[in-house]
C-alpha cells in the first residue's frame, strides 16, 4: 500500500475501497498489525485496515506470563520432536515459529469460547489448561485423542484440513440461536486453520455461511507461508485476510510472531464476535520454522536464506529483548524458567514412556455408542483369539 | 548395577510413517563420548527426509554397530548407550575399550531379528502381531513388518476358532446376545493355526486370485498353507513352477569354498531399489517389447566446434554454459520438425505423433541415472534450450528433480561421450521412439577437402523403434542430425 493512504494512516477514517488495496499489495508484503518489534521495541498503538485501533495494556507479570507461555510451549514442543526421532511417537507436527499466534490467540480467549484447533495447535491446547500429554497419546497411538471439548472448551484436533471450520461454523451458529451471543459476556468461537486450508472448499463455506448468518465466529488462518510444501504464491494472489472482503465480513492482518499484537487482534474480534457483529478474519503472518510434520524434509522445498530472515524474526526472542530493555524480568526468572521448562519437558517425556498400550479389544468400544450385535460378535471372537496366546491374561 | 540393564541399545525407529529402513548419513559422536539426553547422535535418510536423532539416554557410547554409509532395517540396534557410566567397568570380556571395530549387537536383540515369521504365525504389523519395542499392534500396518518378527507362542491345546462361543469377555458390553453364526470348525493342528480347509469356496486373497488366473492355476487344485487353508501366493508359485524346491546336498560346495574362495564372502548383494529399480523395469519393458535398430553416423563437427567458440565470444552469451551438446539437441529439434514421424508413441492401435518436443537428456546422478526433459523444447530460442539445459543438469545433480521434470519425455538424447566412449546403441525409453547417443568429440584423421587432416569428429549412434520408424525415416532423421552437426549455419539456413 502507498505511504499516505487514508486506509491505514488516518486513525478512525474509513478505509479506502478493498479493489483499490488489493491492486497495490502483494501476498508476500505484509501489512502488519505491530506492537512489538523483531528488536524488542513496543509500539503504543497499531491500526487494522479499516481504521481499528489496537493497543494492549499489560502488567508485568502478565507481560511475563505471556513469556512463560511461549517458552514453555516451545520446550515441550521440541521435547515431542525428540520422542518422535527416538520412535517413541509416531508422527509429530511441530509448532515451532508459530508460538506466539498460539499463544498469543490462545490467551485471548475468555473462559466462555470455544475453539476448533487443527493438529498443529499445542501452544492454544496449553492455554486452555489441558495437560499436554493428552495430544502425545494420539500422536503416539495409544488413544483416539482423550480430552473432552466440552470441559476445556477446545475441540479435538482435526487432521482433514479445514474441515473444522465448518465444525465451528456450525457450533457458532448454534450458539447464536441459542441467543449467547449480544453482550459483554456472550460467547464466541475461534476457528483455526493454515495458509494451505484457504484453498479447501470447506473453508470456503464456511466463510459463507458464517457471513450470511452473521455467526460469532473469529476465524483464525495461521499463514505459515507453507501448505507442507508448497508455497503461499501457489495458495493465492492476494494476501489472505482480503479474502474476507469478498466474503462480506472484515479481514486484518497481524505479525503472527508478535504475541501482544496477535493477542489485541485475536481479543477485539472475539468482542466484536460475542456482542453478535458477526465473524472476522484473521491472518497471523508467521513462519513455520520446522518441518511440516516429522515425515517432512523442508530443505527439499525451501531454502537457508528465507529461514535465517525468519529466523530473526523469532517471537520468543523479542519478546525476551523487550523483558529484558524495560526490566520487566531478570536474570534470574529467565533462569528460573530454563529450569521449569527443562522440568516439565523431562516429566512430560517420563509420562509419554509410560503411557499404556491399550488393549487390542478396546477397538471395538467407540465404533458405535451402543455397540451392535455383529460388532459384539466381533469382539468376542478377537478375544477368543487374543486368549489362544501363552501368556494371555485369561 | 548389573552391567545388562544399564547398557541401552537404541533401535532406528520408524522415522516417517511406515518407512522400512534408512541410510546412516554420519556418526555425530563416537565410542567413549559422553553425551545428554537428546543430544544428536546420528543423522539418518530415509526415503521421506535427512533427519538428526537425538539421544535417548545420557550417558557414554559404549558401541556402534553400523558405520555411515550403511542402510539398515528399522528396527535394529544402531548405538549402545552406559546410562551409568560413572558406576565402575562391567564385568564383560568386551568391556571398555572403544574400538574402531564395529561390535555386534547383544544376542538377545538379534535373536528378536532374526526370526521370520512361518506360515501361520502371527505375523508383526497385523493386529495382536508384535510391534517394534515389544508393544503390540493396535493399528493394521503399524510398523515395519520385517523386523522383530518374534512369533507369539500360542497356549497348547486351545483351539483357534471354537465352535460355541464362550462367555463375552468383561470388555464386552454384554446385553445384546450373540448370534451362534455358522463357524467353520478348525481344529488346532502342528503349528497351532488354522488347520486345514473342509468345506465351502476356494480360500484366497484377491492379488492371489488373479496371480493364479495369470499363471494358469487351478486354485480348487490346491491345498492351502495359509490361515483357515487358505491359498498363498507362495501356494500358488509352487503349483505353477510345479516341483517343491529340495534341499540340494551342500557338502561338494563347502568342499570347494574352503580351498579357494568363489563364495559369498567374496562377493557383494546389493538390493534391488530406487533408481536402480526403476531403471530396470523401464529398461526390460522397453527392450523387450519395442523393436529396436540402430544406426551409427560419423560427422566432422569441427565447424561446429568454431560456431560454440563463436558464440561463446558473443556479449548476450557470455554468461551461459555453452557445450556440444547443446547443439546435438538443437540438430535433434529441427531434425524432428522435418520428420515428425520420429516424435510419437506407439499406443497398441494406433500411432500417437507429438506436434511438441518433450527433450529428454540423460543423466548421470549420484543416485543412478535419471531422465529429466525439457518441455515444448522445440519452441525454445537456442539461448532459452541452453538456460534451459543448465537448469535441467544441475537440478538433477543436486538431486532435485521432480517427478514431473522425469515424465513426459518425447525424445532423449544420451551424452555417452562425457564417459569418454565413442558411441552406443541405447534403449528406447518407455513410450518414446528414438534416441540418441553422442559420442565422445575426438581430434581424428578425416578426410578433408581432398586431404587428410585432424578433424574433430563424433559418432553418433540412433536407436529408433522400428514398428514406427522404417529404415528410410530413420536414416533421413539420422542424416539431417548429422548435416546440421557437420555445418549447423547452412542448416539453419536451409531448414528455418
Amino acid at each position: 500500500m502507498a505511504k499516505g493512504d487514508p486506509g491505514v494512516t488516518t486513525r478512525g477514517r474509513r478505509a479506502a475501497p478493498r479493489s483499490k488495496r488489493a491492486a497495490s499489495a502483494a501476498p508476500g508484503n505484509p501489512e502488519l498489525v505491530q506492537l512489538l518489534t523483531p528488536e524488542g521495541e513496543r509500539i503504543e498503538t497499531a491500526f487494522g485496515p479499516d481504521g481499528t485501533e489496537y493497543r494492549v495494556d499489560f502488567t508485568d507479570e502478565e507481560y511475563r506470563g505471556l513469556y512463560r507461555d511461549l517458552v514453555l510451549v516451545r520446550k515441550l514442543d521440541a521435547e515431542a520432536t525428540a520422542l518422535q526421532r527416538q520412535g517413541e511417537l509416531g508422527l509429530w507436527a511441530s509448532l515451532l515459529g508459530q508460538e506466539a499466534a498460539q499463544v498469543g490467540s490462545g490467551r485471548a480467549l475468555r473462559s466462555q469460547d470455544m475453539a476448533f484447533p487443527t493438529y498443529r495447535e499445542h501452544g492454544v491446547l496449553y492455554c486452555r489448561g489441558i495437560d499436554p500429554i493428552m495430544p502425545l497419546g494420539l500422536f503416539r497411538g495409544v488413544n483416539q485423542g482423550g480430552w473432552d471439548p466440552n470441559e476445556f472448551k477446545f475441540n479435538m484436533y482435526t487432521i482433514v484440513i479445514g474441515a473444522q471450520t465448518l465444525h465451528a461454523t456450525g457450533y457458532a451458529m448454534g450458539i447464536h440461536m441459542d441467543g449467547k451471543t449480544g453482550t459483554e459476556d456472550g460467547e464466541a468461537v475461534i476457528a483455526y486453520f493454515g495458509d494451505g486450508a484457504t484453498s479447501q472448499g470447506d473453508v470456503n463455506e464456511a466463510f459463507v455461511w458464517a457471513s450470511v448468518f452473521n455467526s460469532p465466529l473469529v476465524f483464525f488462518c495461521q499463514n505459515n507461508q507453507y501448505a507442507i510444501s508448497e508455497p503461499l504464491e501457489r495458495q493465492t494472489r492476494v494476501p489472505l485476510y482480503q479474502r474476507a472482503g469478498g466474503f462480506g465480513f472484515p479481514g486484518v492482518r497481524v505479525d503472527g510472531n508478535d504475541v501482544l499484537a496477535s493477542y489485541a487482534v485475536t481479543r477485539h474480534a472475539l468482542d466484536n464476535a460475542r456482542l453478535g457483529q458477526g465473524p472476522s478474519l484473521i491472518e497471523a503472518y508467521t513462519y513455520r520454522m520446522g518441518a511440516h510434520t516429522t515425515s517432512d524434509d523442508p530443505t527439499r522445498y525451501r531454502i537457508a536464506s528465507e529461514v535465517e530472515a525468519w529466523q530473526a524474526k523469532d517471537p520468543i526472542a523479542r519478546m525476551k529483548a523487550f523483558l529484558e530493555k524495560q526490566k520487566i524480568a531478570d536474570a534470574d526468572f529467565f533462569a528460573d524458567l530454563d529450569e521449569q521448562a527443562r522440568a516439565e519437558s523431562v516429566h512430560l517425556r517420563e509420562r509419554v514412556l509410560a503411557m499404556p498400550d491399550p488393549e487390542p479389544v478396546t477397538m471395538f468400544d467407540h465404533v458405535y455408542p451402543n455397540g451392535s450385535p455383529e460388532l459384539d460378535e466381533q469382539r468376542a471372537r478377537f478375544s477368543r483369539y487374543m486368549e489362544s496366546f501363552e501368556g494371555s491374561a485369561h | 548395577m548389573s552391567g545388562v540393564s544399564r547398557i541401552k541399545e537404541f533401535n532406528l525407529p520408524d522415522l516417517g510413517e511406515g518407512l522400512a529402513e534408512g541410510e546412516i548419513l554420519a556418526w555425530l559422536v563416537k565410542v567413549g563420548d559422553m553425551i545428554e539426553l537428546n543430544q544428536p547422535i546420528v543423522e539418518v535418510e530415509t526415503a521421506k527426509a535427512a533427519v538428526e536423532i537425538p539421544a535417548k539416554w545420557a550417558g557414554q557410547v559404549r558401541s556402534i554397530f553400523h558405520p555411515a554409509g550403511s542402510t539398515i532395517e528399522v528396527g535394529t540396534p544402531i548405538i549402545a548407550i552406559d546410562t551409568d557410566p560413572g558406576a565402575g567397568p562391567i564385568e564383560e570380556s568386551t568391556t571398555g575399550t572403544p574400538s574402531a571395530d564395529l561390535p555386534t549387537p547383544s544376542a538377545a536383540s538379534l535373536a528378536a531379528v532374526e526370526v521370520a515369521p512361518s506360515e501361520g504365525a502371527v505375523e508383526p504389523g497385523l493386529i495382536g502381531g508384535p510391534a517394534p519395542g515389544g508393544r503390540t499392534a493396535v493399528l493394521v500396518g503399524y510398523g515395519p513388518r520385517t523386523t522383530a518378527a518374534k512369533r507369539r507362542p500360542r497356549k497348547a491345546g486351545v483351539p483357534a476358532q471354537a465352535t460355541t462361543a464362550p462367555a463375552a469377555p468383561a470388555t464386552a458390553p454384554a446385553p445384546v446376545p450373540v448370534p451362534t453364526a455358522p463357524v467353520v470348525a478348525a481344529p488346532a493342528n502342528g503349528n497351532g493355526h488354522g488347520g486345514t480347509r473342509t468345506a465351502g469356496p476356494v480360500l484366497a486373497k484377491p492379488p492371489v486370485r488373479k496371480l493364479a488366473r495369470d499363471l494358469g492355476v487351478d486354485l480348487a487344485a490346491l491345498t492351502g498353507s495359509g490361515p483357515l487353508g487358505s491359498i498363498t501366493r507362495e501356494d500358488v508359485q509352487r503349483a505353477a513352477s510345479g516341483t517343491v524346491t529340495a534341499a540340494e546336498p551342500l557338502t561338494a560346495v563347502a568342499a570347494t569354498t574352503a580351498a579357494a574362495s568363489f563364495g559369498a564372502d567374496r562377493e557383494q548383494r546389493i538390493p534391488v531399489k530406487g533408481v536402480r529399480k526403476l531403471t530396470a523395469e523401464n529398461m526390460s519393458r522397453s527392450a523387450f517389447t519395442a523393436p529396436h535398430v540402430t544406426e551409427f553416423l560419423t560427422v566432422d563437427v569441427t565447424r561446429a566446434t568454431k560456431a560454440l567458440d563463436r558464440l561463446r565470444g558473443r556479449r548476450e552469451w557470455r554468461d551461459v554454459r555453452v557445450s556440444p551438446l547443446l547443439l546435438v539437441a538443437k540438430a535433434v529439434l529441427l531434425a524432428a520438425r522435418r520428420h515428425p514421424m520420429v516424435n510419437s508413441t506407439w499406443a497398441g492401435d494406433e500411432i500417437v505423433v507429438k506436434d511438441y518436443v518433450n527433450l529428454g537428456i540423460a543423466a548421470a546422478t549420484e543416485r543412478g541415472l535419471i531422465v529429466p526433459n525439457i518441455k515444448d523444447a522445440g519452441r525454445l530460442s537456442l539461448r532459452e534450450l541452453a538456460d534451459a539445459m543448465t537448469d535441467l543438469v544441475q537440478t538433477a545433480k543436486a538431486g532435485r528433480t521432480s517427478p514431473a521434470a522425469m515424465s513426459g519425455g518425447t525424445l532423449t538424447i544420451t551424452n555417452v561421450g562425457v564417459f569418454g566412449v565413442d558411441t552406443g546403441t541405447p534403449i528406447l525409453p518407455p513410450g518414446e521412439s528414438a534416441i540418441l547417443a553422442f559420442g565422445a568429440v575426438r581430434e581424428m584423421p578425416w578426410v578433408h577437402k581432398g586431404k587428410v587432416r585432424p578433424r574433430q569428429v563424433t559418432t553418433l549412434g540412433l536407436s529408433f523403434d522400428h514398428r514406427i520408424i522404417d529404415g528410410e525415416l530413420g536414416s533421413k532423421f539420422l542424416r539431417d542430425i548429422g548435416d546440421f552437426l557437420t555445418d549447423p549455419e547452412a542448416a539453419l539456413l536451409a531448414w528455418t
